[in-house]
């Protein structure tokens, strides 16, 4: 284990400016309305329009994006060039799974705090609805043969040895929802955790029930203002996020199904994330970009942590990602004034808030002498997460990042932390502060 | 390599491997063309050639970035006033082509950009023809649109290359092809990227490969036996679109090739008669005279070229013509932000956009992507701060727009310009609530704007000149063509349009059928007719355009079409105006009135529109005759071969015009007294 060997969060400032989200659209079983470059351009085209600086001045752009279509290799460049952000400004993809919106902001902030770049578009997007259906290899290798085979008697014999076999297709989206190394799907990962830590159903549906209620609250007050509204070349508009079910209820949620254990599990579609579309873009600078472009600063990143964890847990990420950042900066659960932690599942959420009270757990996986203690629910995930929200893998990590200044800056609080437990075992945390000039 | 510098146009040089590459770079031109001088020059260019050696191969390319050729000379064809002086510059044209098709040696035709008319025929005298396979290569025989036809021998070569149907559809159009489909049509054999145009050639004339023939099929169109029944197919096609009486040109390539295709020589001979007498017609002076006009109002849009830089647009209000103008706007390459209160209004625009740009841009996926980036919905006006351009496209009401600007004017960059589509309100009482009025210029564009060319660049007194002249350099950024015009009730178009319009409704009044009158209105060669016009418009925009115009000028509204708008009969878009539409199609309706006197009805409805063009010339709503046939022209679309309405008085001579007005004042009332402005011009 090497997790506390950092001793030192970032080296420099790293600033947020600005930012903004499409909504995310949840996918319906069919290709969704937009290819993710689409997503992650209209939620940039308003941002950069209102920025001072053009956006030519960028330095680096770096986009999360766990499964870009065949047509977006490399997605942030797309991204920088239909922005406009010119031929000269270099464009680069990450992927950490479920995190990768919040590992492009972690490199971004890196690359500003050693100085190798100033001013950065950084965030992440996932066209879920439009995840690859692959050709399985007993049909590749049949293509082969046909491509191979010259004479038009020769191509009669190899479609006669066509079987339905081959045309079974690889749903890229369920592939990549199963860990590849253990073999489980998430969900399953997700009845692991409420078997250890005896999660109820009802508690899973009463969390979701609240995650659909809180977002409906902030849609109602006027809070999700850093959404863009998506237009499409239909004629059709999307102003909020469309997954959100404001008639949910505890009992609603009750009558549905378990998906991944089927006939006995706990997790149900309701309690758990929504597969959906959607892109968040956020401008990193640093001091120096501050100052030349003389830029409204809405926060900062303070400090950010990866941890990793058995891959059949990894729902438990977040727990083992954010207490190195509370120990290295030296913070008691009440210094922290508001928190959003990714609901890829209800269960997930609430067993990360299991584990911190345990101190058996603290002390055997989290090297802790006391346990860290009750993260208090009405500072969590305030107006909702992704089982309102939805959960566009490569987009979550940098939307909650910043939701999160939305709220403090709503609340006039100072601390926030964010976390997303991440598929093949590991967690992200990052802590992030207002700021107020 | 060899050069040869005593042309001014040509210049000829021999490489080392024997090839003649004949550069043409017309002196003191931005594009070839073949003038009198050029073609003399490479008459005796091919002279000299089948005197000396002959080179191992001739390959034509051109010098100029804009193309290679870009047709004929047309200063030079409105100076030619017999036939006989025709027949012998066409017969020139046409002796250089064939001595380019007879030479010994492998000849090709490098192209890119332009090559149009004669510069294609040209291409088409070669045995080979490569093409850059660029976007900006576009092959063409547009001489129809001059009320002409390929003078050159293209008549004769085309079919025979790629047989009738594809042929016939270039020469009767005049449609532009690019490189990609015109290797598909057999057009040009290679089409290559630009960095092979040279090894392209260089492997050709080693190798000269078979030339190019039509497919089986292809040439079997030309067949004695086909070419009866085929012509009868595109005379019919052709005859839905032109009347021979008012563009005889295509008709006689029909003609051409179906009399004379099985004998060359005499084809040839035909084709240089044929064209002699097109170029000495009615038609083609006056099709020409458009093409001028257009030009001038072209170079209206150039007079402060590069004071500014137009790259971002604002548009405020998505309703049809505010939306349409963004999506034309981002079409050109502008940056566009589009202001609404209504998410509803900026979808429905996204959406037509996108059809409008997937259309113009067949097959470019990434091209629409590109357009559809530039086009960026702005609800809360960010982009107002960065715009070069404003344009203000709201609901016609005063005050709504005044408020507005007192929105805008602080915001936005001073230099900016600040327009406004406006059609009814006069511009002095829009600027008063400006710091700076001057700076407000009227920006009118028409509907649909994706296919009117015209935009009337309207300033008040108080108007500043440079601003309105940047204005008019913005409507020619965006491939319009600006006519500035003096704020005044209906400007220039809808002024002259609606007495017309009126004049129709009169006349339906007295009980004459929507379908009598409108046929003769496109006997007369308009584009449409005027009741289908008013249907298609909307009753109610007739009705208040109408009423705003009666208020100022002598405009009685006629008690009919008031009537039809409150019982809410609003044309296409209520389903039933003066036809019945299903669907927005209009329904067959019956014609009832062979007694109705056509020459009366048209000399009325023609009339109305000529007295108003005579009035607002008096009143210098524009600044001349010329103006002011270019903007009814490109703005209603009225007869081209009649030049415009002022041209066509003139034509039937302004003494007997206005004396024919005076006679149906007597008889049908004021609306006919002939202008004061008459007495002028006659």
């Amino acid at each position: 284990m090497a997790k506390y060997n950092r001793k030192k969060s970032l080296s420099k400032p790293v600033f947020i400016v600005d930012g903004s989200r499409t909504p995310f659209l949840k996918a319906r079983g069919k290709t969704g309305p937009f290819p993710a470059a689409d997503l992650a351009v209209s939620a940039g085209q308003a941002l950069m329009q209102r920025q001072k600086f053009k956006p030519e001045d960028i330095d680096e752009v770096i986009v999360g994006c766990v499964m870009p279509s065949a047509d977006e290799a490399n997605i942030a460049r797309i991204i920088a060039l239909r922005l406009g952000c010119g031929e000269e400004v270099p464009a680069w993809t990450v992927q950490r799974n479920c995190a990768s919106g919040m590992q492009a902001l972690d490199t971004a902030a890196a690359n500003i705090a050693s100085g190798r770049s100033n001013l950065i578009l950084a965030g992440g997007v996932e066209a879920m609805s439009r995840a690859p259906v692959l050709l399985n290899n007993t049909m590749v290798d049949w293509l082969g043969d046909f491509s191979r085979a010259k004479s038009p008697i020769d191509k009669i014999k190899a479609l006669t040895k066509l079987r339905g076999k081959h045309l079974k297709p690889i749903i890229g989206l369920i592939r990549g929802l199963t860990d590849p190394v253990v073999g489980l799907n998430m969900g399953q990962t997700a009845e692991i955790l409420a078997h250890k830590f005896k999660i109820s159903r009802h508690t899973m549906d009463e969390f979701s029930a609240q995650s659909h209620q809180r977002l409906a609250a902030a849609f109602d007050a006027g809070n999700m203002g850093e959404i863009e509204t998506l237009y499409g070349a239909n004629g059709k508009f999307y102003s909020e996020d469309d997954g959100l079910r404001r008639d949910s209820t505890p009992a609603n949620l009750a009558k549905l199904k378990p998906v991944f254990d089927r006939k006995f599990g706990k997790v149900t579609a309701g309690n758990a994330a929504q597969v959906t579309d959607g892109a968040a873009l956020l401008i990193l600078a640093s001091e120096k970009a501050v100052k030349e472009y003389d830029l409204p600063v809405i926060g900062k990143i303070v400090d950010s942590e990866w941890a990793g964890l058995s891959p059949s847990e990894m729902g438990l990420g977040p727990a083992h990602a954010m207490a190195p950042i509370m120990a290295r900066n030296k913070l008691a659960i009440d210094d922290i004034d508001f928190w959003e932690i990714n609901e890829a599942f209800a269960v997930q959420v609430l067993s990360c808030l299991e584990a911190w009270k345990d101190p058996d757990y603290c002390s055997k996986h989290l090297g802790l002498k006391k346990p860290l203690g009750q993260i208090p629910i009405e500072k969590l995930n305030v107006d909702g997460g992704g089982i309102s929200i939805g959960h566009p893998v490569g987009a979550s990590g940098a939307r909650i990042v910043l939701h999160m200044l939305k709220v403090l800056e709503r609340n006039n609080a100072t601390r926030g932390m964010t976390s997303l437990c991440i598929g093949g075992g590991q967690g992200g945390a990052m802590l992030i502060e207002r700021v107020t000039e | 390599m060899t050069k040869n510098n005593n042309y001014m146009h040509w210049k000829p040089a021999t490489d080392d491997k024997g090839i003649l590459w004949l550069h043409i770079d017309q002196k003191d031109a931005s594009a070839n063309v073949l003038c009198v001088s050029v073609l003399e020059e490479l008459e005796t260019i091919l002279k000299d050639i089948k005197q000396n050696n002959l080179p191992s191969g001739v390959v034509f390319i051109s010098d100029k970035k804009s193309g290679f050729i870009a047709g004929a000379d047309i200063k030079e064809f409105t100076e030619i006033e017999s036939v006989d002086a025709a027949v012998n510059h066409v017969k020139r044209g046409q002796r250089i082509m064939d001595e380019i098709a007879e030479l010994k040696c492998p000849t090709v035709a490098l192209i890119h950009g332009f090559c149009m008319g004669g510069g294609f025929e040209l291409a088409l005298a070669c045995d080979y023809r490569i093409a850059d396979d660029g976007s900006k290569t576009r092959m063409s025989l547009p001489e129809v649109q001059l009320g002409i036809h390929p003078g050159f021998g293209g008549t004769v070569r085309l079919p025979r290359l790629i047989g009738a149907p594809a042929a016939m559809d270039i020469m009767l159009t005049g449609k532009p092809i690019n490189a990609r489909k015109a290797i598909k049509l057999g057009m040009i054999d290679y089409a290559v990227p630009t960095r092979q145009l040279i090894p392209a050639t260089h492997r050709i004339i080693m190798d000269h490969p078979p030339l190019h023939k039509p497919k089986r099929l292809q040439a079997l169109t030309n067949h004695m036996l086909v070419r009866p029944l085929l012509k009868r197919m595109i005379i019919k096609n052709v005859a839905k679109k032109a009347k021979k009486a008012h563009y005889p040109a295509p008709y006689a390539i029909i003609d051409l090739w179906a009399k004379y295709f099985d004998d060359p020589k005499k084809m040839l001979e035909e084709e240089a008669k044929s064209e002699a007498n097109l170029v000495i017609g009615e038609t083609s002076k006056n099709l020409v005279r458009v093409f001028f006009l257009r030009e001038t109002l072209k170079s209206l849009g150039k007079t402060n070229k590069g004071s500014m830089d137009f790259k971002h647009v604002h548009v405020i209000g998505a309703g049809v013509m505010g939306g349409d103008i963004a999506a034309w706007c981002a079409l050109r390459g502008l940056h566009v932000t589009l202001q609404d209160r209504h998410e509803e209004n900026i979808a429905k625009v996204m959406k037509r956009a996108h059809k409008l740009f997937s259309k113009k841009m067949r097959g470019d996926r990434l091209g629409v992507i590109d357009a559809m980036d530039r086009l960026m919905p702005d609800m809360k006006g960010l982009g107002i701060p960065k715009a070069d351009i404003v344009i203000e496209a709201i609901i016609e009401n005063i005050e709504a727009k005044q408020g507005l600007y007192k929105e805008l004017e602080p915001v936005m960059k001073p230099t900016a310009l600040l327009t406004t589509n406006t059609s009814s309100i006069p511009l002095e009482v829009l600027s008063e609530v400006l710091e700076r009025p001057e700076r407000l210029v009227g920006l009118h564009f028409f509907n649909p704007v994706a296919q009117m060319p015209l935009i009337e660049i309207v300033t008040a007194d108080n108007t500043d000149k440079k601003i309105a002249e940047d204005t008019a350099a913005f409507a020619a950024k965006i491939d319009r063509l600006p006519l500035p015009v003096k704020s005044g009730p209906g400007f220039l178009v809808n002024r002259i349009l609606m007495p017309y319009m009126l004049e129709a409704v009169r006349i339906h009044e007295e009980g004459v059928s929507a379908n009598s009158i409108d046929k003769i209105a496109l006997d007369f060669g308009m584009p449409m007719g005027p009741l289908t016009l008013a249907d298609t418009v909307g009753l109610d925009i007739c009705l208040s355009v109408a009423e705003i115009l009666s208020k100022d000028l002598d405009v009685t509204v006629p008690e009919s079409l008031r009537k039809m708008v409150n019982e809410g009969n609003l044309g296409v878009k209520s389903g039933s105006g003066f036809y019945k539409y299903n669907a927005g199609k209009k329904e067959k309706s019956e014609t009832n009135d062979t007694n109705a006197d056509q020459k009366l009805i048209q000399d009325r409805l023609i009339g109305r529109m000529v007295n108003e063009s005579v009035a607002c010339l008096r009143e210098s709503v524009v600044a001349n005759k010329e103006q002011l046939d270019a903007g009814v022209i490109f703005g209603t679309g009225f007869a081209p071969f009649r030049g415009g309405p002022l041209n066509y008085a003139q034509h039937e001579g302004y003494k007997a015009y206005q004396e024919r007005l005076s006679k149906m004042e007597q008889s049908l009332g004021g609306g006919f007294k002939p202008d004061n402005g008459w007495e002028k011009l006659a």
